[in-house]
């Protein structure tokens, strides 16, 4: 579904992505796994067309490189940024609509956003307050969908458990394999990454900018690196 | 009690002139970090835009549409053509930019039009006062009145309930993010422009409406004072321009009504020495905006 070739990242004279090569078959969910700074977000925006880059990005057959982050999501392919970016002044009815507003009008995008209602109940106690006042968990489940509200069929989600409670964590992790379940592929970013790899179909370990391991799930929590490196046992 | 309702009426009315040229700044700022220097030569669009309007005769109402519209369509044009092809400059960049543009301007309103000043002639229903009876009340600071708590209540709606309006609101919060959602940055943008230029024409006429004429340096003076309200109420945030609009247009009146006249002529440095203290006493301004992200 999408395909990654050569991709590459200079952020002035520094190379923050060397050339990562990645695909992400339809109805899975790819990981990719990684120090700080080892390149997964820049990698991430690039794909969004947030940061310029260089190298092939392909989203069902379609050429994406060099589009900007406007018309990426218009092809299907919405990110949520590390660090949630909610907008902290607008209510989360507003955060919802803008989500949408590109997307849908009038029925349907009242449609959509009572969708995300259900998907999430808390939203709807929260609905008319400032996104700013919600807990650290809530405004994940609100920039998620947020993100969802331009109907994707790929999410790029970008570290969405950091800085959780446990138990939100859990709901975060639960709510990633529902959006799998119901169609959605996902290319997923993680620090946690026992978990991430609980619920990945593949993934890729980024190190200085440039992939160093790939492989299923199974095979990624048995490697030496990974348990090394990423895995506290 | 009569001269100091006076002052209050007067107080407002000013205030409200600096609020909405404040605004109009605020609002591009936000959005843009762009301090606008060329809003001044908004206003002065607007009043030429009048003062063409009633030469050939047009109804007067007209003439009021004819400042606004001018304003907005100045304001969409100096974006399209100075400020979007400087885009990805630095706030020193787009400062310089401006100076630019409000000098170009400048300059051509002085050679193509007249560097003298134009007779704005008002319709004779506008030099009266009401009397309410214990006072009387001008005409023209009462519309003026009027006419700012309409426009803040239109923007208000504007920026509360339309999705443009709440995309602006986003996009001095986090552009970046704005634009993953599939927002066009500029059409935000050149949203954003045009209400400045519509908040610098409705001003422009309520300026015009108080002085009677129009010349190419008008919008110099009360575009620095609105710059001054909008550090007062915290650069870049909308409710604070308002305020800070307020909170000047009646330090003015009230040091020019009870300063005593030999110290008259140094009003306005009165008036900075104030907003120093204010901004010794809130440095990021009586309302701050939000720290914000911007791509």
């Amino acid at each position: 579904m999408l395909e990654v070739s050569g991709l590459k990242v200079k952020y002035g004279e520094v190379e923050a992505v060397k050339g990562i090569s990645l695909s992400v078959p339809r109805g899975s969910i790819v990981v990719l796994l990684g120090a700080n700074g080892a390149g997964k977000s820049s990698t991430l925006n690039a794909i969004a067309g947030l940061v310029p880059a260089t190298g092939k990005v392909t989203f069902e057959g379609e050429l994406l490189s060099g589009q900007p982050a406007e018309d990426i999501v218009r092809r299907g392919i919405s990110l949520t940024p590390e660090g949630r970016r909610v907008f902290p002044s607008l209510t989360v009815a507003e955060n919802l609509h803008l989500g949408g507003a590109a997307h849908a009008a009038g029925e349907v995008l009242k449609g959509r956003i009572e969708a995300e209602l259900e998907r999430f109940p808390i939203l709807r106690e929260r609905y008319h307050q400032k996104a700013g006042l919600l807990s650290g968990g809530e405004q994940q489940m609100l920039a998620i969908a947020r993100s969802l509200m331009a109907a994707p069929r790929l999410l790029l989600l970008d570290e969405p458990s950091l800085g959780l409670a446990p138990l939100i964590v859990d709901k975060v992790f639960d709510l990633i394999t529902d959006l799998r379940s119901k169609g959605l592929t996902i290319l997923l970013v993680e620090q946690n990454a026992e978990r991430a790899l609980e619920v990945s179909d593949h993934g890729f370990v980024l190190q200085s900018g440039q992939v160093v391991l790939q492989g299923t799930g199974p095979e990624l929590v048995r490697s030496d690196l990974v348990k090394q490196a990423y895995l506290s046992e | 009690m009569d001269i100091f309702l006076q002052q209050i009426i007067n107080a407002i009315s000013l205030g409200g002139i600096y609020a909405l040229l404040a605004l109009g700044l605020a609002v591009v700022f936000s959005i843009v970090s762009l301090i606008n220097f060329a809003h001044g030569e908004l206003m002065t669009v607007a009043g030429y835009g009048m003062f063409f309007a009633i030469a050939v005769s047009l109804p007067f109402p007209f003439a009021l549409a004819a400042a606004v519209i001018f304003a907005c369509a100045a304001a969409l044009l100096t974006e399209r053509f100075a400020f979007r092809p400087m885009r990805k400059a630095d706030m020193t960049g787009l400062l310089l930019t401006s100076f630019a543009v409000s000098a170009i301007l400048r300059v051509l309103f002085q050679n193509g039009i007249s560097a003298r000043s134009k007779a704005v002639p008002l319709p004779a229903e506008l030099s009266g006062a009401i009397d309410l009876g214990f006072f009387h009340i001008g005409i023209v600071p009462l519309l003026s009145i009027v006419t700012t708590a309409l426009s803040l209540w239109a923007l208000t709606l504007f920026l509360r309930r339309t999705t443009l309006g709440k995309a602006m609101r986003a996009a001095a919060e986090d552009f970046q993010v704005l634009r993953l959602m599939g927002i066009k940055a500029n059409r935000v943008i050149a949203v954003a422009f045009a209400v400045s230029g519509v908040l610098a024409g409705v001003a422009a006429v309520l300026w015009i409406a108080q002085r009677g004429s129009v010349d190419p340096l008008m919008g110099f003076v009360p575009v620095l004072k609105a710059f001054v309200a909008a550090v007062i109420g915290g650069l870049g945030s909308l409710s604070g321009a308002v305020a800070g609009g307020f909170a000047l247009g009646i330090l003015e009146v009230l040091f020019q009504a009870f300063l005593p006249e030999a110290a008259l002529p140094f009003r306005d440095a009165f008036v900075l020495g104030f907003v120093i203290l204010i901004l010794i006493w809130r440095p990021d301004g009586l309302i701050p905006a939000p720290v914000s992200r911007r791509s």
